[in-house]
């Protein structure tokens, strides 16, 4: 509990100090008091947990953004190339495919990837179905292979 | 340098604008609730990239490359939320996704006679 209180305080004094720009003693205190009253009321909330601070994640997901900005270039530049292709070009599907991850944190995190590669959405989320809709239907046979999935399989384990 | 780095963002933002022309046109142009959501999602991702990228070479100053990649990761992390919110309402309340099968074309042309 601790570690992750540590962490959010981290995270909330570099966002404070980041959007101030202002550094002298009397705003650095304020900044202080509000950073401790986010922390309580955050606390209060329950907020405060491996959930909302992914510590055991921070080591696996620069690799894993970094895979994923270049599937969302490529998929884009065909996305924009069937918009330019027109209708008669598009193949559109919806197919409901079984993810490997356990964790809902990790779910949440292949589905919210499905859905930020334009060109296959994440319509529903239940247990461990995951129903995606794709502009293209081989978009979704190479999300059935479970690349993602295995990736997202990968950065869970710890 | 300075005039190259200039360039480089000028590209950055022309390459990030067309591709919000082509969201734009993709919107108009797709059938369905479901493909236009693709195109939209060309917008939402690449397209913003790009115009920071190209705002952030300008270098207006650490604070506002900080900012400006905040918006980035702010942008990046609720797009894909609200695509899915949306996507989801649309299929619960029972909107068919159009499928392009000849199949499927036929059969639902058949069942209107």
């Amino acid at each position: 509990m601790m570690r992750f209180t540590i962490s959010l305080f981290i995270t909330l004094a570099l966002f404070w100090l980041m959007n101030s720009g202002h550094y002298t003693s009397l705003l650095l205190i304020l900044g202080a008091i509000s950073v401790a009253l986010v922390i309580f009321v955050s606390h209060r909330m329950g907020l405060v947990d491996a959930e909302s601070q992914p510590l055991h994640l921070m080591l696996r997901l620069p690799s894993y953004y970094a895979w994923l900005f270049k599937e969302i270039v490529l998929s884009n530049i065909k996305v924009v190339k069937h918009i330019l292709l027109g209708n008669q070009s598009i193949n559109p599907a919806i197919v409901t495919i079984k993810t490997n991850a356990k964790t809902d944190l990790a779910k949440v995190i292949l589905a919210n990837s499905i859905t930020l590669t334009p060109g296959t959405v994440a319509v529903e989320l239940e247990g461990d179905q995951i129903t995606v809709h794709a502009l293209l239907e081989e978009d979704l046979e190479a999300l059935s292979n479970g690349e993602m999935d295995r990736r997202v399989c990968h950065l869970e384990k710890s | 340098m300075e005039q190259f780095i200039e360039l480089l963002s000028g590209i950055s933002l022309l390459i990030g604008s067309l591709l919000c022309i082509a969201g734009g046109i993709g919107l108009l142009r797709f059938p369905d609730f479901y493909t236009r959501m693709h195109a939209a999602g060309v917008t939402d991702t690449l397209a913003t990239t790009m115009i920071i990228i190209g705002l952030v070479l300008l270098n207006p100053g650490a604070l506002v490359v900080m900012k400006l990649i905040t918006i980035l990761l702010l942008i990046l992390l609720t797009s894909p939320t609200a695509g899915h919110a949306l996507a989801k309402a649309a299929y619960r309340s029972g909107l068919k996704p159009f499928i392009k099968n000849h199949k499927n074309h036929q059969e639902s042309k058949s069942s209107k006679r």
